[in-house]
């Protein structure tokens, strides 16, 4: 809790304490925790001076917005008409068998997260994909799982 | 393959002329800046092709002490990619068509409402910025350019949805009117142009508007830059000419085996091979009928493709992306995505689909805004055109 109020503050602190501060505020805290917890949700509140429920409307509006615990690397897998004709069911079912989890789930060390979202603007080089904010395009089964080894890699050598 | 459309290179030429431009602008009259732009003939190539000139006018007439001019970058509608390269490749055209229009209304700030999906182009657009502030400053433009980033909401491509967004609301779509011009950002006057229209201002500031006019047809003058993809063999970003034939289009970029052309994206039309011949892209004329306006997405199908499968992959994006602020659109895109399953599997008769047009007419009509509204473009226009494979 401490943590949250922390961070609240300081990203008040950063972009201001107005309504246009509450987007890039919410934003902020999906960098730091990839989710906007309940308590980050009321310490905005208290910070920008308005109601939780107003907040919370803003926070559950938005797709890349996330109000429940996701893993550290979420990826988003483009299922848009063009990237769903060049194969990207094919693509899910390689990162469900290479991460061991569905559509939707977290994996167990809380590392990856599987979804699927609308149109990312690759569709010339479809399917693609979003690993956070990286985009990955002209999936093939192979290369989706090099890219997941490149992140697990990533983490073996941080810790 | 014989190649019978010219690709243009205005958009995308590799030239940096931006501190001539502004200093040749900022002594002329704005009224003949803005009567350029016009005689120009130049349209908002978002896909609703307003008058970039006259929304210009409209921002400067208006007498408030605020205003605001914001380049909109949320590039959301399937299909469409052309804004992302524009931004990775000459976004000082951007920057410089901007500036021009802060001049003209007189606004001192001005915004990018980049995407999410786009964050990654985020650090080298800021470091474009920064390098064009210094530049302003030289020459003493009071302006200053911010990027503001979406999360994740098709419907925040709707300009009044987007200033919503940038007040830190849910991206709902406001009544209109008031426009933008009057009523915009923060309830200033503001004029908010697509990432490619204010692009071609550079050009049009650079070599006059007649070289622009003199492209393309009545009504729809200059060139557009088209996302191609889809089953193509040369999917990408090409410019081309406004007024070609859709069929001209199919011969350059088709597998020789097109079915159909999406045009405009999932909002758009869905255009069947019987009708290519006598389909222009352009503003031209009605929004439906022989002439389609575009915001640069095509997207083609071969005739393997169902177009069952490609109708319930757009409902599904609509329902999930309608804002729910309205009931045509937040019940009517499930109910046709539920009717065209139940007719799929039997429940219902086919005769059922006239009623389901029936629902997407009443959208047309009864939604408060663009999305709601647009349902009816690609529902009606597949459903009427392949009508047999809804059924069978």
């Amino acid at each position: 809790m401490a943590e949250v109020k922390q961070l609240v503050k300081g990203l008040a602190d950063q972009h201001g304490r107005s309504m246009e501060s509450l987007l890039p505020i919410l934003q902020g805290i999906i960098n730091q925790e990839q989710h906007i917890s309940e308590d980050a949700m009321v310490e905005v509140a208290r910070e920008l001076n308005i109601s939780a429920a107003q907040v919370y409307g803003t926070a559950t509006f938005y797709s890349f917005l996330h109000t429940k615990p996701l893993g550290k690397y979420v990826i988003r897998v483009c299922k848009t008409i063009t990237c769903m004709m060049h194969g990207k069911n094919q693509i899910i079912q390689e990162l469900e068998a290479v991460l061991k989890i569905n559509l939707g789930e977290t994996t167990h060390d809380r590392l990856f997260t599987l979804l699927e979202t609308n149109c990312l603007g690759q569709c010339h080089k479809g399917p693609a994909m979003l690993v956070n904010d990286e985009p990955y395009t002209e999936l093939t089964p192979e290369k989706v799982r090099a890219i997941i080894m490149k992140y697990k890699q990533q983490e073996l050598n941080v810790n | 393959m014989k190649k019978n459309l010219q690709r243009l290179d205005l958009i995308f030429k590799n030239e940096h002329d931006t501190e001539v431009i502004l200093r040749k602008t900022i002594g002329r009259k704005c009224d003949d800046v803005i009567n350029d732009l016009i005689s120009s003939g130049l349209k908002g190539r978002g896909g609703a092709g307003f008058p970039t000139g006259l929304k210009w006018k409209l921002a400067a007439e208006a007498n408030q002490p605020d205003k605001f001019v914001i380049c909109n970058a949320d590039e959301g509608e399937p299909g469409t990619f052309k804004d992302r390269e524009i931004l990775s490749s000459v976004p000082h055209k951007v920057l410089t068509g901007m500036a021009v229009c802060a001049h003209i209304i007189g606004a001192k700030k001005g915004f990018i409402y980049l995407r999410g999906e786009y964050k990654f182009l985020k650090p080298s657009l800021q470091k474009v910025i920064d390098d064009f502030h210094v530049l302003l400053d030289d020459l003493k433009i009071d302006l200053r350019v911010a990027i503001f980033l979406g999360s994740g909401a098709y419907i925040c491509g709707e300009e009044s949805a987007l200033f919503e967004s940038m007040e830190g609301k849910r991206g709902e779509p406001r009544n209109k009117p008031p426009f933008p011009t009057d009523f915009g950002y923060k309830g200033q006057p503001t004029v908010i142009n697509n990432v490619e229209t204010l692009a071609h201002t550079y050009s049009i500031l650079k070599y006059g508007p007649d070289k622009f006019k003199d492209l393309g047809v009545q009504d729809s003058r200059g060139s557009k830059v088209f996302s191609v993809s889809g089953d193509t063999p040369i999917p990408g970003i090409y410019e081309l000419e406004f007024g070609m034939s859709l069929q001209k289009f199919v011969d350059d970029f088709g597998d020789g085996d097109s079915k159909a052309v999406q045009v405009g994206g999932a909002s758009g039309f869905c255009v069947p091979r019987k009708k290519f011949e006598k389909t222009i892209i352009g503003y031209q004329g009605k929004l439906r009928g022989t002439s389609l306006p575009t915001g640069g997405s095509m997207m083609i199908f071969n005739s393997s493709r169902s177009m069952y499968n490609v109708l319930h992959n757009y409902l599904d994006f609509f329902v999930e992306e309608s804002c729910g602020q309205c009931t045509p659109c937040r019940v009517g895109t499930q109910q046709l995505l539920l009717g065209i399953q139940a007719v799929k599997k039997g429940e219902q008769p086919s005769s059922y689909l006239d009623r389901l047009l029936d629902l997407a007419e009443a959208m047309r009509v009864t939604a408060k805004c663009g999305l709601g509204q647009s349902v009816a473009n690609s529902f009606s226009s597949i459903v009427e055109n392949f009508r047999e494979e809804m059924i069978y």
